[in-house]
């Protein structure tokens, strides 16, 4: 049993920080949100050729890295903490789902294009009745299939070239299509949100003809289950960024500030609340690591659905409450100019809460594993 | 990272189990279960009796070097025992202050005398052991102790004077070691001794503090000049401090996965009732149950990660945070038990005041958040230790 990063990983993990800290610092997050772009794609250019974050899940064979989830969740973590600004979570989504699915043309190409920098999104859901409910549904009037209806919270969807769109056939089961952004039909346009580090869009499909070669999947719902659940996971990773960068500011805020003739840090008071902050982030990050595990266990087929749905479960329920927690108290820890433009603890208190509820709240975790335990659902294992 | 064990690790898993499995029965089937927090008064004798049984397999003080009759287990080995032993429902160790306290104490700071007039002993479960740190007037501030060691020139002894609280099963017990002060101006962390001390002698005192559970595991210990050897001081005069913290460093939280198989046998029983008596339908104690099992899983991986760390003895992040955490969640985890049975958690086992296990559960883990460090107290040592914040000016003093 080593349950610590090897070697390897400690490096990965300390060239993802020092990358992000010279790239993507409080300037350039600022930046890429008020630029009418929404992000900063000369920084993605460079994530993608310099970095190769874009490819470190897309296995060789699309000329990917094909590491592994614990990989991914360390570079994950270091984005949150930067509050990195780029398409690395949505492409990163869509590699998991085409990984996930059997193989086929149009999957291998999606591949390829994620591995050479293309930004390919996810149209999930229209996020009424559940993160697993499309609001795109699929018709067949005589003249050939089409794709009619609307996703939201598609992530980069205004900057990607390609979405794999999530749709209900007639019969209600659930299928996934290759659609490019610039289809005659695809409307595509940024939305405006409380958290501007994770720009997000809404995707509308109005008769939007398709054929057989782009259907990725046609009965897709219990793999888009396991999609949900990896994405949490990477999710997680984000959160526990969050939770030690919200963490890391207010201390080192509060060793500046004096009152009372002494560092405001020297007070039991403020010293409670950031070791109260340090218990949630150092938890969450257990399980985040132990969810990544499962996740590369899942993949290799030694661990069960079950048991990789629940390790999202839990992981995504304490980083959600660790996240909002310590930005949150963040903010407190910094005093008046905790609520000012200026100060960076704002931003991480946003993104805290964009992340809390995308892919479901914390609650909603903890009532699937109450299923589980109190309702007789099969065992976990 | 990866968390499975090495096959060679799984092959002394089934040593242990096999063991456990063919000698905790029989007339130890009593003790099955027993003697852990809250029950550590009962079945003292047959307890002790189980420490001789597991001598005799040499499942005593697997972490010690086996010079010393241990099997310098690795600490993956020594997480394997302790669940191993949790799940064999093995009873509350009496060995487990001389196992895991004295012991190793003695290994890193003892003399070749002093390790070889104690260890056997304590290695055959012959003699057992309990720990004096804190007083009444030393809780969270240790250093403040004020009971005196003073060499006696023509006895050639050391004449301990003072009192001891919260010492578990003295009178059960039949050495204690003492934090005393051998300098009588010092103050603080100076000019303490760390002395091994025989109880059953003319100058200990021993009384049994009343809990709010109506048991009584905690003693206050007297000294009235009660005598030890010469050499019966670890270290030098002036270094007990030393001594009595060197362990910290050392304790890498080898019985934590064991502990959390408890933990585990609690929760079970709770989500039992809850299915048995509805309360599993309320949302509120779904979300909580959910939450206990969130927060039991988290201990495993933190236990599994501090585990992993380094070698070198510092503590790591998620190691600093584990006495707090765990606190909090059992003490969490009393009031759920409570809440699940509603109006009926009000009910007695039986007059005049039986407690049933998750009453005796509810009250006991009160302690939980108080004793080895209070919640308070950790949270200092977080973040003085881990995030580098400044300690708050010492008082002056009355």
């Amino acid at each position: 049993m080593k349950f610590a990063f090897t070697d390897e990983q400690r490096m990965l993990k300390d060239t993802s920080q020092s990358f992000l800290a010279a790239k993507s610092d409080s300037m350039a997050v600022r930046a890429a949100c008020r630029s009418p772009q929404h992000f900063d794609a000369a920084l993605w250019r460079s994530v993608c050729n310099d970095m190769y974050w874009q490819g470190v899940l897309v296995p060789e064979v699309h000329e990917g890295l094909a590491l592994g989830w614990v990989e991914m969740a360390i570079i994950m973590e270091a984005a949150g903490e930067r509050l990195l600004t780029s398409p690395l979570f949505a492409v990163t989504q869509s590699t998991a789902l085409l990984n996930v699915c059997l193989q086929s043309a149009v999957r291998d190409r999606c591949l390829a294009d994620i591995a050479s920098g293309h930004i390919v999104s996810l149209a999930l859901t229209n996020a009424v009745g559940g993160w697993h409910a499309s609001g795109v549904s699929v018709s067949d009037l005589g003249d050939g299939l089409t794709l009619s209806g609307e996703a939201r919270f598609v992530p980069f969807g205004f900057a990607a070239s390609t979405l794999l769109v999530v749709a209900a056939n007639e019969d209600q089961s659930t299928s996934i299509w290759v659609v490019q952004s610039d289809a005659v039909g695809v409307s595509v346009k940024h939305t405006p949100t409380l958290d501007q580090t994770r720009p997000m869009s809404e995707v509308r499909l109005e008769a939007v003809a398709v054929s057989e070669a782009q259907r990725l999947s046609s009965d897709a719902g219990p793999l888009i289950e396991q999609v949900v659940a990896l994405s949490r996971i990477l999710i997680v990773a984000d959160q526990v960024g969050v939770a030690q960068a919200s963490l890391d500011l207010s201390v080192e805020y509060t060793k500046e500030r004096s009152q009372f003739n002494r560092s405001i840090a020297s007070f039991q008071a403020i010293k409670h609340k950031a070791a109260d902050m340090m218990v949630k982030v150092e938890a969450a990050r257990s399980l985040l690591y132990f969810a990544a595990c499962i996740a590369d266990a899942w993949f290799a087929q030694e661990a069960t659905d079950a048991a990789l749905q629940e390790a999202a479960y839990m992981a995504s329920a304490c980083a959600s409450d660790a996240a909002f927690f310590n930005a949150g108290s963040g903010i407190q820890m910094h005093g008046g100019v905790g609520i000012t433009e200026e100060y960076d603890i704002q931003l991480y208190f946003k993104r805290a809460r964009s992340t809390e509820s995308y892919l479901g709240r914390p609650p909603e975790m903890r009532e699937a594993i109450a299923c589980q335990l109190l309702d007789g659902g099969e065992a976990w294992s | 990272m990866e968390l499975t064990f090495t096959a060679a690790d799984e092959l002394f898993r089934q040593e242990i189990a096999q063991w456990l499995n063919e000698n905790l029965r029989d007339e130890f089937a009593e003790v099955r279960h027993r003697g852990g927090p809250g029950d550590e008064h009962r079945f003292v004798d047959e307890r002790k009796a189980w420490e001789r049984r597991l001598a005799e397999g040499r499942w005593t003080c697997i972490g010690w070097p086996e010079a010393w009759g241990g099997r310098g287990a690795s600490i993956e080995q020594q997480v394997i025992y302790h669940e191993e032993y949790a799940r064999a429902g093995g009873p509350g160790r009496m060995g487990h202050i001389g196992d895991t306290l004295t012991g190793p104490t003695l290994l890193a700071f003892g003399s070749e005398d002093q390790k070889a007039r104690y260890l056997p002993d304590i290695r055959s479960g012959q003699a057992f052991w309990s720990q004096g740190y804190s007083e009444p007037g030393a809780g969270s501030d240790l250093a403040a102790i004020r009971t005196r060691a003073d060499f006696d020139d023509s006895s050639r002894q050391w004449k301990i004077t003072g009192q001891k609280v919260w010492t578990s099963l003295a009178h059960e017990s039949d050495f204690v070691f003492v934090l005393a002060r051998v300098d009588r101006d010092s103050v603080g962390h100076r000019g303490l001794g760390f002395f091994l001390v025989a109880l059953d002698q003319p100058g200990v005192t021993i009384r049994p503090i009343n809990q709010l559970t109506g048991t009584a595991e905690f003693n206050e210990v007297y000294f009235d000049e009660a005598v030890c050897a010469a050499d019966d001081i670890v270290g030098a005069p002036g270094d007990g401090w030393k001594v009595a913290m060197g362990l910290l460093g050392f304790e890498r939280g080898v019985s934590t996965l064991g502990q959390q198989m408890l933990f585990q046998t609690e929760l079970d029983e709770i989500i039992r009732l809850a299915k048995l008596n509805g309360a599993s339908r309320d949302p509120e104690i779904r979300q909580r149950i959910a939450e206990a099992h969130i927060g039991l899983r988290t201990m495993r991986y933190n236990s599994m990660r501090t585990l992993s760390g380094g070698e070198d003895g510092s503590l790591s992040r998620e190691a600093m945070i584990y006495k707090l955490y765990w606190s909090s969640w059992h003490r969490n985890l009393g009031k759920l038990a409570m809440d699940v049975l509603g109006p009926d958690a009000e009910l007695l086992e039986e007059g005049p005041y039986e407690l049933t296990k998750l009453q005796s559960l509810f009250l006991f883990t009160r302690a939980d958040t108080i004793y080895g460090g209070t919640n308070q107290i950790q949270r200092n040592l977080i973040a003085e230790r881990a995030l580098g914040m400044p300690k708050e000016p010492r008082g002056q003093g009355k």
